[in-house]
């Protein structure tokens, strides 16, 4: 990392830690919390979509099962939510690691991989609405009582600083990929996996290990969504429309980059915020993010951090 | 279990919606076949038409049997336009790219839906269409008997256009062998265009097939995408005959799942034929190659 870059890190990072001490209200803490956790959310994503290359239209179902996990442990069997929390990143990550393990076995890749990962949110979507143990489609209610001990908080603040941690955490798994041997073996399958494979990767394993890692992430993230919201039903917990988010925030960012899910989070908070002032009617944010996908995937395969890199590459920067 | 007289009417309810999901995966297995373009956006394209449909009665009175040439032909300009402007420009390279361009697409046409119809669910009441006719035991409404008929008979017609005519020829030649094609003088943009056009006009027909017996909100595209490759993987990428067989099938799987598992529950036999088939024999019933 060069010492310009350090600085910016650290800047960056004062200042984020300094946000909800400026921001004028209530409502605009809360914006910076939903951008922050669709950053994390779009990170999960990033690792298997953007460093290996699997783009996956169901990505939703692991931050279902974990927003499902932990919600049945606390408002069922009256676990904490604390000690909930790691188990719903366990699920996420075994339910990533069973999709990967029977996706890939099959030999499914592409499209295919994509279409299936929809289908497997689409049976989990169901199943959440028929069961008993997740109450169907009435969904399940966490009894409000703020305490920071009880994972609520009357400050949303707080909220802000857990998502901003859980941020960071995002942000370190993907810069440790972006080094490690594993990274560099992710790298190698998504340019070509028959050449991976030819170079002795063992590239079952690697994606399916992938997988589960990038579901664990976004497992983590269901608790903190149904403590920041006290309420889950199937259409929230797997419902197209998250996995939607996942995929554009880091594609528009840009795909298997660093900070190209934070950037797209950022970007889209900001569109979403613009159209949301403009008119009360719905569908015109993501009318725009539409645009902008298509326009990204045809024009700039890196996304928007890939405008940045191209000027600092420009300037005669490195390691952008 | 259900009594004989409720399961045969399970399955002839389901053969007859999946006549119209025959329609619909035409247009996608032809899509892939010539241009190997996942179309993503098939379910919102279904959807716009369907909307169409509604407002040609709603607004004009057209009955929607009568609207089917314009809504086909409609459609048909629109995916044309779509394909020269759109996807063919910018759908280049990685296959997954092409899926990502054609899910921004129907992001935009499902928002866009959104926006301007708002969210609510629209039905059109067509009088004649709801009477019952009688099969032996079975009573079923005359829209679904029509749009049973009129999708195979436009299917049996497309196959034989593709088979005898010249641009059918032509899209053949390009879905086997782009470069020979332009070698022997076939305008390869254009039969991908018009290859494009085709895919989207049998869903201006099934969307007036559809719209007497059921209804549309801006979510419908969703409801539909996964049915339409549900039933193209189910009958094999690209193949014709696999569309047919898919379509039915799916037809009576949805139709029998929702009668024996409850219609909440039901719905669950679409998504799992699909994963069962994509793990199991991703080439599909009828496919070859992939």
């Amino acid at each position: 990392m060069s010492a310009r870059a350090r600085l910016l890190l650290a800047l960056g990072a004062v200042a984020a830690l300094a946000l909800p001490l400026v921001l004028p209200s209530n409502y605009a803490v809360n914006v910076a919390v939903m951008i922050l956790f669709s950053a994390f959310l779009g990170q999960a994503w990033n690792i298997a979509g953007g460093f290996a290359g699997q783009t996956s239209f169901g990505h939703v179902v692991f931050f279902g099962t974990g927003a499902y996990a932990s919600t049945i442990l606390h408002a069922t069997w009256g676990w904490n939510p604390w000690l909930a929390w790691p188990m719903a990143a366990l699920a996420g990550g075994a339910v990533g690691l069973g999709i990967g393990a029977l996706a890939f076995r099959a030999g499914l890749r592409g499209s295919y991989f994509a279409l299936v990962t929809l289908a497997f949110a689409e049976v989990f979507r169901i199943l959440a609405n028929s069961a008993e143990f997740t109450r169907g489609g009435l969904g399940i209610l966490i009894k409000a009582d703020a305490r920071a001990a009880n994972f609520q908080f009357r400050d949303p603040a707080w909220f802000y600083y857990v998502a901003l941690a859980l941020v960071a955490a995002s942000l370190a798994i993907a810069w440790w990929l972006r080094r490690s041997r594993f990274g560099a073996q992710l790298a190698a399958i998504r340019e070509n996996e028959d050449a991976a494979r030819a170079l002795g990767i063992d590239v079952l394993r690697a994606k399916t290990l992938c997988m589960g890692i990038s579901g664990a992430m976004a497992g983590a993230g269901g608790t903190f969504y149904a403590q920041k919201y006290l309420y889950i039903d199937p259409t929230i917990a797997f419902g197209v429309e998250k996995s939607v988010e996942m995929l554009l925030v880091s594609m528009i960012g840009g795909a298997g980059t660093v900070f190209g899910p934070l950037v797209g989070a950022v970007a889209l908070g900001f569109v979403g915020e613009a159209t949301r002032a403009l008119t009360s009617a719905q569908g015109l944010g993501l009318v725009v993010y539409g645009i902008i996908l298509v326009a990204i995937v045809a024009r700039l395969p890196d996304g928007l951090i890939g405008l940045f890199a191209r000027r600092a590459a420009r300037r005669g920067g490195r390691d952008a | 279990m259900p009594s004989f007289d409720i399961l045969l009417a399970g399955i002839v309810n389901g053969l007859a919606a999946g006549a119209v999901y025959v329609l619909v995966a035409v247009g996608l297995t032809l899509i892939y076949g010539v241009l190997h373009i996942v179309n993503f956006a098939h379910g919102s394209l279904l959807m716009l038409a369907m909307y169409a449909t509604y407002f040609l009665f709603a607004k004009a009175g057209v009955d929607p049997y009568a609207a089917l040439p314009v809504v086909a032909g409609g459609a048909f300009a629109l995916g044309y336009v779509l394909y020269r402007g759109v996807v063919g420009r910018f759908a280049h390279g990685k296959d997954e790219n092409i899926l990502l361009i054609t899910l921004g697409l129907s992001i935009v046409i499902d928002n866009l839906a959104l926006f301007l119809f708002t969210g609510d669910t629209q039905t059109i009441d067509v009088a004649h269409a709801q009477r019952m006719v009688e099969f032996g035991p079975l009573f079923l409404p005359r829209a679904k008997v029509i749009a049973f008929a009129a999708a195979l008979a436009i299917c049996a017609a497309l196959g034989l256009w593709m088979a005898r005519s010249d641009t059918g020829k032509a899209i053949r030649a390009v879905a086997k062998e782009r470069q020979g094609a332009r070698l022997v003088g076939i305008d390869v943009d254009h039969v991908f265009a018009v290859s494009y056009g085709i895919g989207i006009a049998c869903l201006g027909a099934a969307a007036c097939l559809l719209m007497p017996s059921f209804y549309v909100s801006p979510s419908s595209g969703h409801a539909f995408v996964l049915i339409a490759f549900t039933t193209v993987v189910l009958g094999g990428m690209g193949s014709f005959p696999g569309a047919l067989a898919g379509g039915f099938a799916i037809g009576v799987i949805e139709s029998l799942g929702g009668l024996l598992l409850g219609e909440q529950l039901g719905q669950i036999g679409i998504s799992l034929a699909f994963i069962l088939v994509l793990l199991l024999r991703p080439t599909g019933l009828f496919g070859a190659r992939r």
